[in-house]
């Protein structure tokens, strides 16, 4: 179970670009990248974020491009679960892969039913999101079988392909 | 199967796969540059503390290195990060470095077909996520991050959901003054910048069948803008005489069955597509350029593994021969090879004739790294990919994406400008 603040995004497309510019690419020291994250959007993030906290955003988040600074810039800033109606595919799988956040999909429901500020629990065996600040409880999708061994794994290098 | 599935089965030693499908394909090339280089090297450091070996890769000769987002070196991050992949090429005996300021260099995906570096057939994946461009010469071509390419270089093979596909049949050729990135363009704003998402976008028809290697470059280049996990184009015989010209040999091209499937096809005639743009803030927010808004540029852009190839630049050259730039143009020819093309054919005078800057190979200003990178308030026409707030610099700059015609227009008369119009 994960329990955290809710920093929603009320939009679709949030790109690699807007949570973390590409001047920053060749800066590799992941604190350093955690400083800058979401700074194309929202410059105020870096701020506001505490650890444990999640985002909520619309369809295709992550789009753009394969950097993994996007992941590492959200986890580094203590954003330990992105919840959104859909994701971008790079950024999901380095998401899942370097073991940096949790990558969830959600419905409509939860992405209507959740608002900016509002205390919710992740509960991943049951597949379930609750909104502590209402009371909701909303489906989320189940991960895929892979994703859930890797994340179970704790990342693709601690993932056993034959291991099954 | 269809080519994707024949590739997939092939490297997972499997007699066949199906979409959705999870399979671990062996890797022929892996790629990785001067941004996801240093980031796989501070993956190997986090594995060293693990206690995971990272003394050897799975095999050197199958690893090729490209210097493109911050070369020649911005500042000096940037130039300490170069020295990075130096020594780390140098460590583990990976000999295709392609090093600015040392021949051939550029932009990593106009090297992988520029020197030969991908075969049909091949599944290969870089850390960069236009990696799709390559699929053009009928690879299974795919990006992905750091932790995944460091995967890769130590254990030869990677996971991948086997794709969907969706197939794309141009009828008949495109227009005199249209080009490749009008077509992709259009099908993008069509379906949405996640309207591929996780699919292969296949393209084929008889408009695919007349269009040149480096058109079909452009297509795949962009299939990432829609989302996709790979764009491919089976490859005929002009793949292989562009390869072959380029060095290559023993090409074993693989194709799709003839009971290939398909998820979803879409048609579109090759004479109704028009030179197209992309408005702010997105690759999918897409108008004819005879109806896009009319305003006053600050600049031209022409660079980028989208829009820097030599027949792009042979476009530009076609506008500007005989005319001055009316606001501030850079062209950035991909790769050294495509530079050295450029001045032997007389491109190089008819650019520095019109006003025109013509910068190095460097992915530059398209990520807004250097090299002319946009102010607040700048409106920039570019043969780039992408246009998300401040991908170009600042983030109340505006890009334009359109093809290298329309940009090579737009600089002549300083507003968005059809080719057909000048």
């Amino acid at each position: 179970m994960m329990e955290g603040n809710v920093i929603k995004y009320a939009q679709d497309n949030i790109d690699t670009d807007v949570i973390i510019p590409g001047q920053y690419l060749k800066i590799h020291d992941y604190a350093e990248i955690a400083i800058h994250a979401m700074e194309g959007l929202d410059p105020d993030f870096h701020s506001k974020v505490s650890k444990g906290d999640f985002v909520l955003s619309g369809k295709n988040f992550g789009c753009g491009s394969s950097r993994e600074h996007a992941p590492i810039a959200l986890s580094h800033s203590g954003i330990t679960a992105v919840l959104a109606l859909s994701f971008a595919r790079i950024f999901y799988r380095n998401a899942v892969d370097g073991a940096f956040l949790l990558p969830i999909e959600i419905g409509q429901d939860a992405y209507d039913g959740i608002s900016d500020g509002d205390r919710v629990a992740i509960d991943i065996a049951c597949n379930e999101i609750k909104n502590i600040t209402t009371g909701q409880t909303y489906k989320m999708k189940p991960f895929s079988e892979i994703i859930g061994k890797i994340i179970a794994a704790g990342g693709l290098f601690a993932y056993n392909p034959d291991g099954d | 199967m269809n080519i994707v599935e024949n590739i997939l089965a092939r490297n997972s030693g499997r007699s066949s796969v199906y979409p959705d499908d999870v399979v671990f394909a062996n890797v022929d090339k892996v790629m990785m540059h001067d941004v996801s280089g240093p980031g796989v090297i501070k993956v190997f450091d986090k594995l060293e503390k693990q206690g995971i070996s990272v003394d050897k890769l799975w095999d050197p000769s199958k690893v090729w290195v490209a210097e493109d987002h911050f070369v020649p070196s911005a500042e000096k991050i940037s130039a300490e990060n170069i020295v990075k992949l130096s020594n780390f090429t140098k460590n583990y005996g990976i000999e295709k470095h392609f090093k600015y300021g040392m021949g051939q260099y550029g932009i990593c995906h106009t090297l992988s077909h520029e020197e030969a570096m991908v075969m049909p057939g091949d599944v290969y994946v870089g850390g960069d996520s236009h990696t799709n461009t390559t699929g053009a010469l009928g690879a299974f071509a795919c990006g992905l991050g750091h932790t995944d390419i460091a995967y890769v270089l130590l254990n030869g093979k990677i996971w991948f959901k086997v794709p969907e596909t969706y197939y794309f049949e141009l009828h008949g050729g495109l227009a005199a003054h249209v080009m490749a990135k009008d077509l992709i363009l259009k099908i993008i704003g069509d379906i949405g910048t996640d309207g591929g998402a996780y699919k292969t976008m296949q393209f084929g028809g008889s408009g695919i069948d007349e269009m040149s290697v480096e058109g079909r470059l452009t297509l795949c280049n962009m299939t990432t803008e829609a989302g996709a996990k790979n764009g491919i184009v089976e490859p005929d015989q002009k793949v292989i005489e562009y390869l072959s010209q380029r060095g290559a040999t023993d090409l074993n091209p693989i194709k799709g069955d003839d009971d290939a499937q398909y998820a979803k096809t879409f048609e579109y005639e090759g004479s109704e597509i028009e030179p197209m743009v992309a408005k702010p803030f997105s690759p999918g927010n897409t108008t004819v350029v005879r109806e896009a808004p009319s305003v006053e540029l600050d600049k031209s852009y022409i660079g980028s593994c989208t829009g820097a190839k030599y027949e792009d630049l042979k476009a530009v050259a076609s506008i500007l021969k005989g005319r001055k730039v009316k606001i501030r143009t850079e062209i950035l020819p991909a790769a050294i090879s495509i530079y050295r093309r450029a001045l032997e054919d007389g491109l190089l005078k008819i650019f520095l004739d019109a006003g025109v800057t013509v910068g190095p190979p460097t992915c530059g200003a398209c990520c807004g790294a250097h090299m002319g990178v946009l102010a607040k308030d700048e409106i920039c026409i570019s043969t780039t990919n992408r246009n998300f707030p401040g991908r170009m610099g600042h983030v109340e700059s505006q890009t334009y994406l359109s093809s290298p015609l329309v940009a090579a227009a737009s600089a002549v008369t300083g507003k968005i400008t059809d080719p057909r119009d000048l």
